[in-house]
């Protein structure tokens, strides 16, 4: 996550990354390996609250507002790693990011990599579900007052 | 059919599976530019042709709605669905074809005996006891009645092997006791239940009994008159029949004392204002127009089962499922999520370091169907200390090839999270 990158750049970079792949079991293959290396949350914030619904794996996600840059310091994790790995990318595009940011900027670039066809996102594996929650979490970040 | 099977089936009258597959056009069909392997028949079978030209038929030359007109057209409708009536009455070894009501499904036919059955009997401090294996359909129903009436919904135990504990379920027959809902095979564990011990222990008790037979009605004969049930639930669309259609078997008796559970037409003898009479068993509860259609293509699906032998198919299933079992014991880091002494249609298993959802998503990019997740058996997985598992469920029409292929993209599973 270079905070230098903005949101485009993150999706150009993984863009590029998996044109490198020539077919789709190489490309889950580096979702897994994305998805093993993604950092553990810790488990204090493995709750029931923090739980995203709509996933067959066990997903946590969290977001605390940074009051010092007004960005979001988003976290998750998954008992499955497909879906880590799915986190990873989420996190590539979304983590330190302004609010507004991530609201102004849908996830398109997983529809061009071809998830949203081979992993049938909307029905088992809660990445639209975890999409939805990160939006919910930048939306009530936004309407919050701006921090002093 | 490879040799490993061949060798373990009967010599003669075996069934010809290659000829089988022939009639199932989606077996023919690929996932993922792969040929399907499909290894989900406990969620739901694959229909054969028979099934299809039967729905198909009905709609081409035989319908209209039943019950009702005086043309020769409905007439020659409702004849075929009162047919399928005594089709599945044959089929399941029910005395009297007006012990056969159509619904939905298993859970809409557990649905009805919950409300209609079961909760103008319920009190406070009532109890109806399920057992740990119970698929969602045989919990909620009793749990929506046992919540409006101050009941509660008790679960017998399983032990370690995923086997119904008799001793404790015997126990757990009380005076409290209103009903026992229990089902004849786990969706999960692939446990095979003894259910006539189960249903003699319940009527010492003067317990009503109600069989989930949604995963025994594929796989083995079932004789309601000689399993001492008073209600025996299942869903056409796990036996080759179609979605939409599924059977509430009760002794005439019991139905013929339940009020209504849906109002509407069909269900009545004669309405007025003034107050309105209800029809005999079983048109009583079948309010509305039925799924006429699915109805008859059901009895065509039990027409198609008869014609292989139930004695066969389940020599069959059973023969492929010690093949599996064996196969998939060889796969490294995975385990085997029962050890049932009787296990029928269902094997569950977990891998070391990998999710279910992982190995469900690799291998549907094999081509593989199977089934992960919690496989509507929430509190199951709650006892075996697992939030999911994996499960590879047969039909008549899989072969050693199947298993083979499964095994193969399960190894090389192991592999990638080794």
């Amino acid at each position: 996550m270079e905070a230098s990158q903005t949101i485009a750049e993150a999706a150009q970079s993984i863009r590029e990354e998996f044109a490198l792949f020539d077919d789709w079991r190489e490309r889950i293959e580096h979702i897994v390996e994305l998805g093993k290396s993604l950092p553990p949350l810790p488990p204090e914030h493995k709750t029931p609250q923090n739980k995203v619904s709509g996933c067959q794996s066990q997903v946590w996600m969290i977001a605390p507002l940074d009051p010092a840059t007004g960005r979001l310091r988003l976290a998750a994790d998954s008992d499955a790693f497909i879906v880590k790995g799915l986190i990873a990318l989420l996190l590539r595009l979304y983590a330190d990011r302004t609010p507004r940011e991530i609201l102004e900027n849908p996830p398109v670039v997983l529809d061009e990599i071809g998830l949203a066809k081979h992993l049938t996102p909307g029905r088992s594996n809660g990445l639209w579900s975890m999409v939805k929650r990160i939006r919910e979490l930048a939306a009530r970040a936004a309407a919050e007052p701006a921090p002093a | 059919m490879t040799g490993a099977l061949a060798e373990t089936l009967p010599a003669a009258g075996a069934l010809d599976v290659d000829a089988i597959r022939r009639q199932f056009p989606i077996l023919h069909t690929t996932m993922h530019d792969r040929p399907l392997v499909y290894l989900d028949s406990a969620a739901s079978t694959q229909k054969p042709r028979a099934v299809l030209d039967a729905l198909l038929q009905v709609y081409e030359r035989d319908y209209a709605n039943i019950h009702r007109g005086v043309y020769d057209l409905s007439q020659r409708a409702s004849a075929l669905h009162d047919a399928a009536r005594r089709k599945v009455q044959r089929f399941i070894g029910a005395r009297d074809w007006r012990e056969i009501v159509f619904v939905r499904n298993a859970t809409e036919a557990i649905n009805l005996v919950a409300y209609s059955f079961l909760r103008p009997k319920l009190g406070p401090g009532d109890e109806i006891l399920v057992t740990e294996m119970e698929h969602h359909a045989n919990i909620v129903p009793w749990q929506l009645v046992a919540g409006e009436t101050g009941a509660k919904v008790v679960a017998a135990p399983i032990t370690d092997a995923g086997e119904l504990d008799l001793v404790a379920l015997r126990e757990r027959i009380g005076p409290r006791t209103r009903l026992l809902g229990v089902t004849w095979v786990s969706n999960v564990l692939g446990t095979v239940n003894p259910v006539e011990e189960i249903t003699a222990l319940a009527r010492r008790a003067g317990v009503p009994v109600l069989v989930d037979a949604a995963q025994a009605i594929q796989h083995r004969p079932v004789d309601v008159s000689a399993l001492g049930a008073d209600f025996l639930v299942f869903s056409g669309h796990k036996m080759y029949g179609p979605s939409g259609v599924g059977v509430l078997w009760g002794r005439a008796e019991l139905l013929e004392a339940m009020p209504p559970w849906q109002g509407g037409g069909d269900m009545i003898e004669e309405v007025s204002f003034a107050g309105t009479t209800f029809n005999d068993i079983p048109f009583r509860f079948e309010a509305g127009t039925p799924d006429i259609a699915g109805v008859i293509a059901l009895g065509a699906a039990v027409d198609w089962i008869e014609g292989l032998g139930m004695a066969l198919i389940d020599a069959h299933e059973t023969a492929l499922m010690a093949y599996a079992e064996r196969a998939i014991r060889q796969v490294p880091a995975l385990r085997l999520i029962s050890e049932p002494k009787e296990r029928s249609g269902a094997l569950s298993f977990v891998m070391d370091g990998c999710h279910p959802q992982d190995i469900g998503t690799l291998l549907d990019l094999d081509g593989i169907a199977i089934r992960t997740g919690h496989h509507c058996a929430m509190p199951l997985h709650a006892r075996l200390g697992l939030p999911a598992s994996a499960r590879a469920s047969i039909g008549v029409y899989n072969t050693t090839d199947d298993i083979d292929a499964l095994v193969a993209s399960l190894r090389r599973v192991a592999d990638m999270f080794g």
